[in-house]
């Protein structure tokens, strides 16, 4: 599913990356540890696609990721959670929550009743569904980039940090979302300083220090 | 290219470019004692009052103008061509020589626009002339290429820099006939010398020089080109350089207790 | 293809819709549009007959620089929250992403075009004599500035001094749309005694190139 050899990877000059090896196989799920700084967001970057390793190999989902026409293909296929929300301020959570699944190709327009759903599952009030971005508050939004992320359905998920910004509600239905992924066979990477909450799913754990991997309990 | 460059240290000189370089200082001198010089300014007879008209020494400026422009074309080529190849084979080589060919370019396109200002000034009794086609083609150039060297300044990554560089560059050069087409059909007359080489009396000694010119200031533009390559090329190996020091350094710097701590495993 | 246009559409409603809710460019870049017609009325001459002379040149400028808010806008959108890293994981085409962003752009620019003929009508007097050149100029030069516009935001993008990067970048390349349209509007408010429709030449040429490379090009810088 995710091979990694030797890749470096390249942030304007600064090696975020130094020669990682990492191989993860369809259905794991792997908790992602490290110190800051360490690569962790890099990495998950870069299984997404999102940026070209200076030298190794990277393989997802069968894709050639040193190719960038295959690192555009494989980028509809992942669901990467980021520091970010990337969603639009003044359009509504419906609004951003939609364009966002038609985005990555769904080829019908979801349904209300999917996007209700998800939003539901992370504990978003009815209410507001209809209400502009710029009026929620940052764990709200979270919820709302999380929906758009669920109402995709992706093979991989790659998530970094998803417990930042929520409340304890908030880190529990991310648990249950992760938990929901698992169960459904998913593959799921997840990069947390939430350590207790993740290891009750029994993951593989694996470390980064300095760009490369340090420790992994499933090698 | 880095075996074929002689180059030592940190010097971007070598056995090559110093003759080049003493070659072109030597044909300076002689360009210019033959354009202030040795030749004759334009003083012709007017057909009906007799009197003297022409460019006068003006015309001078001639030998240093005309080379100047065509050289500057031949090095924005350069650079259209060098981005062209980055764009396919996206090899550093192409980077840095678009870029070098882009600086010098702008150089030599900077004092085409002063000589050939200063040569109008008396011909045509204004500092700057809209109406003429030529001048106003190399503004917007100088314009479009100024803004190119900007942009790559103000880009960090150099695999950006690269890529947006060569984008801008072929735009600007594939913009220019149709900036040249309109700026010709907007203004109808135009002062330039068009029909410079048929006006003047071409003696021998106007041609020569002109020639000589041409020779001159293709010296200059490869002594630049060859420099500023150079330099490039040794900024690029600086940074890699420095980026293997970086990753050796991260791998060494791992400290067993620090990610321990930050994993919250302890002993 | 039609994955293509699905996405161009896709892009380009999201942008005119977040226009409508946060009315940026009728809100703020529309008064700047009156705004400029009016600075050039006190810089030149209060006699209409001398605005009326440079009526075309003025409003052109005016257009252009219009036509950078509009496309700081444009590419600003995108910079909020990683919105841009979300369009790059959704795996769209940037192709058809270059295409919804330049027509988002391009119906704004449509909309100040409006504008400033009704404002140089009333303020400086000018009669459209020839309206449909006016219509097919104003289409074309919106399609050329809109195009060129959308790729020079992109490669202007992310670095911090995008905003004063931006308009020495475009400006100079968009030189033969001023002087054009410039020209048209010449004949169409029947200033001088040109032919503007050969002028729509050079712009329809403009305007064909700017679409096809800009998708072009975008293509390649977003591809990084």
């Amino acid at each position: 599913m995710v091979e990694l050899n030797a890749v470096v990877a390249l942030l304007g000059r600064f090696p975020a990356l130094t020669g990682l090896d990492l191989r993860i196989e369809a259905g794991e799920t792997v908790l992602l540890q490290g110190p800051n700084g360490a690569g962790k967001t890099t990495l998950l970057r870069l299984c997404a696609g999102l940026l070209a390793p200076q030298s190794g190999s990277v393989t997802v989902l069968g894709h050639d990721l040193t190719l960038g026409p295959e690192r555009r293909a494989v980028r509809r296929r992942v669901g990467l959670l980021g520091h970010s929300t990337g969603l639009y301020e003044d359009l509504t959570v419906a609004e951003n929550v939609r364009f966002w699944a038609r985005a990555a190709g769904l080829d019908a327009e979801p349904s209300v009743e999917r996007v209700v759903g998800a939003l539901q599952r992370l504990g978003l009030d009815d209410g507001l569904l209809d209400l502009p971005v710029h009026r929620l508050s940052a764990g709200q939004r979270r919820r709302t980039s999380l929906a758009a992320l669920v109402v995709r359905r992706p093979q991989l998920w790659l998530l970094d940090e998803p417990h930042a910004g929520l409340d304890q509600a908030g880190r529990n239905v991310v648990d249950t979302l992760i938990g929901d992924a698992v169960a459904a066979g998913g593959t799921v990477v997840v990069s947390s300083h939430e350590l207790e909450r993740v290891r009750s799913l029994s993951p593989r754990v694996v470390t980064l220090a300095g760009g490369t991997v340090h420790r992994d309990t499933g090698a | 290219m880095t075996e074929t460059m002689t180059t030592n240290g940190t010097s971007t000189g070598s056995r090559g470019s110093r003759v080049l370089g003493a070659a072109t200082l030597l044909g300076l001198a002689t360009l210019l004692l033959f354009a202030f010089g040795l030749t004759e300014p334009d003083v012709r007879l007017h057909p009906t009052t007799g009197g003297e008209i022409g460019q006068f020494d003006a015309v001078r400026l001639l030998y240093l103008h005309v080379p100047l422009a065509v050289l500057m074309y031949v090095a924005f080529v350069l650079c259209a061509v060098a981005s062209a190849g980055y764009l396919i084979r996206r090899t550093p080589w192409f980077d840095t020589m678009a870029r070098a060919a882009a600086e010098v370019g702008t150089v030599f396109c900077g004092l085409v626009l002063v000589t050939g200002s200063i040569w109008g000034r008396p011909v045509w009794n204004t500092w700057w002339e809209w109406g003429d086609v030529r001048l106003m083609t190399t503004l917007v150039l100088f314009l479009m290429f100024t803004g190119y060297l900007a942009l790559r300044r103000a880009t960090v990554d150099p695999r950006a820099a690269a890529l947006r560089g060569a984008i801008v560059a072929l735009v600007a050069v594939l913009d220019l006939p149709l900036v040249n087409r309109s700026v010709e059909w907007w203004e109808n007359r135009t002062l330039h010398q068009k029909s410079t080489l048929e006006e003047l009396k071409i003696q021998d000694l106007t041609l020569f020089t002109l020639m000589l010119g041409f020779l001159v200031f293709g010296l200059v533009l490869t002594w630049l080109l060859l420099h500023r390559f150079r330099v490039g090329w040794l900024e690029r190996e600086d940074v890699q350089h420095g980026v293997a020091a970086a990753i050796a350094e991260r791998r060494a710097a791992i400290d067993e207790g620090d990610v321990d701590a930050a994993v919250g495993e302890g002993t | 293809m039609s994955r293509f246009l699905a996405d161009a559409r896709l892009v380009a409603a999201k942008d005119l819709r977040i226009e409508a809710r946060s009315r940026v460019v009728l809100n703020q870049v529309a008064p700047f549009a009156l705004l400029v017609l009016v600075l050039f009325g006190f810089a030149l001459d209060a006699d209409q007959r001398t605005l009326r002379t440079f009526a075309p040149g003025l409003f052109w400028v005016a257009v252009l620089l219009c036509a950078l808010l509009a496309i700081q806008r444009s590419v600003s959108v995108e910079q909020a929250d990683g919105a841009l890293t979300g369009l790059r994981l959704s795996g769209m085409s940037p192709a058809a992403l270059f295409v919804g962003k330049a027509a988002a752009v391009f119906v704004q620019l449509v909309v100040l075009e409006v504008l400033l003929t009704a404002g140089i009508i009333v303020l400086y007097g000018s009669q459209i004599e020839q309206p449909l050149l006016v219509a097919a100029t104003g289409l074309l030069a919106a399609v050329a500035v809109a195009c060129t516009g959308t790729l020079y935001g992109a490669l202007a993008s992310g670095l911090g001094v995008r905003e004063t990067l931006l308009p020495i970048l475009l400006l100079p390349v968009l030189a033969p749309v001023l002087i054009g349209a410039t020209r048209a509007f010449d004949d169409a408010l029947g200033n001088a005694a040109v032919d503007g429709w050969a002028w729509l030449g050079l712009l329809a040429v403009f305007a064909v190139v700017a679409t096809a490379g800009g998708a072009l090009a975008h293509g390649t810088l977003v591809e990084e």
